[in-house]
């Protein structure tokens, strides 16, 4: 382990960012992510980037907007209030087709609601609140070392879809330490060479205004607009088929599958180390992508299993997906706490063993 | 022992949180797993601060404990929220300046160390921390002591000789 | 034969989508003339509003984006982090810039951010049809505002081109007119003084320019012409509110 650091979630993700690619971050103070925009207020001028506190998150994710459209490798942050003042922003970045790496630090709501770790904003991650009809691919880490590999590397993988990437994660994650091996500093796009890998961005045309670009998300023609909508849904068909990302087990034998994304599923497993411990064989589904979301998974639960769980920090959010998951096949329950109340190994273990003795498993 | 679970818990500016990270990063300099969650709220001087240790010979799942195997705690309302976490046979360590009243608890083992009373009389109040960390460390073994010596050395030896004397003396000043 | 009046390389042929009588028209124009005097075109980047003028980029022959309303300079100081070399300005309308878009428009003044405003004030919400606009004058009727602005109501129209001036990052700052060809003559030139400030990264420019919407004001453009120089002038008056050290 010796290349690895003790490190803290919010600054491994600032310097994941950066070794990833970014130049350009645009930040605004909300607990619990604030050791980023200060991180990178120090750090990123060292690497030849720019830092902006903005005025807002809604200015923020503009300028990220500006920065992207022009070509450079952009990685933004904030916390569920703060997401929520982005989602016109993400709209159109989306409709757009511009690149940029949304990282959210969750806490609670709704309203100010408070600063401790949540998911009640799994729907506002993966199913927006931006308006019109688009899709974002959103990575679920539920370690530290997890969150700098999947920003590491939706630095690229936004440039490759053109599209926003949304990295979820919570105040745990952003708070703990854990160690941490840091990539390898990705090679630098020098301005003068951004047209030849980004042939879409603002740069000027230069001589030829035959090479004319413009960044836009209106259609005011209703034929063009469907047509436009019909191309992003078709790179979403793709983004379905190549982005899942999921981790599974137990699923062979399971009397019960507990599905948990984010810290809760590292809680749920050492929960399902308990039930082991007492003899109950209990699995594990833990969505890496909630977006795409990893429904064929489910498939995979054996006729041995009597109840799938959602354990989730949220009212039942991400069951919804579960349902779509598991459709008529099996019961499903839900484990929960919220307001940041944190469940405990001990307590989603003893629920879920309530629960198996209820269904009579 | 496979893993290692442990709450140092105070007041802000009692440089709770140094103590575990300290403890955190000495674990990895043995090839350990560690992991270190502070509380975190409003900003606050004075406030209460914690945080979650736990050093580990394995992967470790949940960073969170519902039951500990020592709690280190540095004024009476940590005392009073975290002894309750503790396993049966677990360690309460107390800094007794603060703390004078009795543990609930029966089947646990106690140590009060008057460690800001001991701070005052070596001359700076904010080793408080550091004489308790050595006494956690002689006691625990969650670490090894020279891996902590070598983060002190770290942490201290770049800002001045006499600091990182003073503190490496306050970490043995307990025995 | 010699040509007396041409297309400049900097608008792209064909029709707009303005109402007669618009000035919209001329600000283009202006402002792409400047960009191609200066031999700048292939190196701008423009970013438009939402309102009438949200199909700029089909007009003017530049790199453009589209920004969401209010949020151009916003987007502009993202651009100009990219490209701190290139000429980026924002061309915003009243409700764009001086309602929705405040707060972007007054932080990137205030940080000094290198691009340029043009900012439209017509006193009047043009594409959504004539609703009242911050810049709305006291009298004036709007389709929320029918029996004309009433201070009791709607409190005052706002000064904006004075309250950028107050702050320190923005260095020029000019109110003109497209009333008259005098007017119009020196709109072109305090344009070309906003490129040249970016030009030198001196800081922040903004050039105010009161316009006219004959549609939703429902009169004439020749009276609308009228209505800007006897109703608008007095309470926007004409000038240069800010200029850099050495210069008036």
């Amino acid at each position: 382990m010796s290349d690895k650091i003790l490190l803290k979630g919010n600054e491994a993700f600032s310097e994941a960012a950066m070794r990833g690619g970014c130049r350009y971050y645009f930040g605004y103070p909300i607990t619990p992510q604030n050791e980023i925009p200060e991180y990178m207020s120090r750090e990123l001028p060292k690497y030849g980037g720019s830092f902006i506190q903005a005025e807002s998150e809604i200015c923020a994710i503009n300028m990220a907007y500006g920065a992207a459209a022009a070509g450079g490798r952009v990685f933004i942050t904030s916390s569920s209030p703060g997401i929520a003042l982005m989602q016109e922003g993400l709209s159109f970045l989306a409709s757009a087709e511009v690149p940029t790496v949304l990282l959210a630090v969750s806490r609670c709501g709704p309203g100010i609601g408070g600063i401790q770790p949540g998911q009640a904003d799994y729907f506002q991650a993966t199913r927006g609140g931006g308006n019109g009809d688009y899709k974002i691919p959103v990575f679920a880490p539920s370690s530290v070392q997890e969150s700098v590999d999947l920003i590491y590397e939706s630095m690229q993988l936004s440039d490759e879809w053109r599209n926003p990437f949304f990295i979820f994660t919570d105040g745990i994650l952003a708070q703990m330490m854990e160690p941490v091996k840091l990539p390898e500093k990705r090679p630098d796009i020098q301005t003068k060479d951004i047209r030849k890998h980004k042939p879409w961005a603002l740069t000027g045309y230069g001589a030829d205004d035959s090479k004319r670009n413009t960044v836009i998300s209106l259609r005011m023609q209703p034929d063009a607009l469907e047509t436009h909508v019909h191309k992003l849904f078709e790179k979403y068909a793709h983004a379905e088929k190549e982005l899942v990302r999921v981790e599974s087990f137990g699923l062979e034998d399971a009397q019960v599958v507990i599905v948990a994304y984010g810290i809760v599923a590292r809680i749920a497993k050492e929960a399902i180390e308990i039930l082991a411990e007492q003899g109950i064989k209990a699995g594990l589904i833990r969505p890496i992508s909630l977006w795409p979301f990893p429904y064929s998974e489910f498939k995979k639960i054996s006729n041995k299993t009597k109840v799938v769980i959602s354990a989730e920090l949220s009212m039942g959010q991400l069951i919804q997906d579960v349902q779509l998951g598991v459709g008529d096949r099996l019961p499903i329950r839900l484990v929960n706490r919220t307001g940041g109340m944190i469940p405990s190994s001990l307590e989603i273990a003893q629920r879920t063993k309530k629960i198996l003795e209820e269904i009579g498993g | 022992m496979d893993t290692y679970k442990m709450f140092f818990a105070g007041s802000g500016g009692q440089g709770i949180l140094l103590m575990g990270q300290m403890v955190g990063n000495a674990a990895m300099l043995e090839q350990k797993e560690a992991t270190f969650f502070p509380s975190y709220g409003p900003e606050m001087r004075g406030g209460t601060a914690n945080c979650t240790v736990i050093v580990s010979e394995k992967p470790i799942s949940s960073p969170l404990i519902h039951e500990s195997d020592c709690v280190v705690a540095m004024t009476l309302p940590s005392m009073l929220k975290f002894e309750p976490t503790l396993k049966p046979g677990g360690l309460l360590m107390l800094n007794s300046t603060l703390i004078h009243r009795e543990p609930q608890r029966t089947d646990i083992s106690v140590m009060k160390i008057p460690v800001t009373e001991l701070a005052n009389t070596m001359g700076n109040a904010r080793i408080a921390n550091i004489i308790m960390l050595g006494a956690f460390i002689r006691a625990t073994h969650a670490v090894s002591s020279e891996s902590i010596e070598q983060i002190l050395n770290g942490f201290f030896g770049g800002k001045s000789a006499a600091l990182l004397e003073l503190n490496l003396k306050a970490y043995h000043h307990w025995q | 034969m010699q040509p007396v009046f041409e297309y400049t390389k900097g608008m792209i042929p064909g029709e707009t989508n303005y109402c007669p009588g618009c000035t919209h028209g001329i600000s283009h124009r202006l402002i792409m003339e400047v960009l191609e005097e200066m031999g700048k075109l292939g190196s701008t980047i423009g970013v438009g509003p939402i309102g009438c003028s949200v199909l700029a980029h089909k007009y003017m022959n530049v790199d453009m984006l589209e920004a969401a309303h209010g949020r151009a300079p916003a987007v502009a100081s993202g651009i100009k982090r990219v490209h701190p070399d290139n000429m980026v300005f924002t061309y915003q309308g009243d409700g764009d810039l001086a309602s929705i878009g405040t707060a972007e428009i007054i932080h990137a003044a205030a940080r000094g951010e290198k691009f340029t405003t043009f900012f439209i004030n017509n006193a009047i919400y043009g594409m959504t049809g004539g609703q009242m606009a911050p810049t709305t004058i006291i009298g004036q009727k709007s389709t929320t505002t029918q029996d004309g602005r009433s201070v009791e109501q709607s409190g005052f129209p706002m000064r904006v081109s004075e309250l950028i001036a107050t702050l320190d990052g923005a260095v020029y700052v000019e109110r003109v007119a497209l009333n008259a060809p005098g007017n119009i003559h020196k709109a072109k030139k305090a344009v070309r003084r906003a490129f040249e400030v970016q030009d030198k990264k001196l800081g922040f420019s903004f050039i105010e320019f009161l316009s006219t919407c004959p549609t939703n004001w429902g009169v004439s453009p020749v009276d609308a012409m009228t209505f800007l120089t006897e109703k608008m002038l007095p309470y926007f008056p004409l000038g240069v509110l800010r200029a850099p050290e050495g210069e008036a």
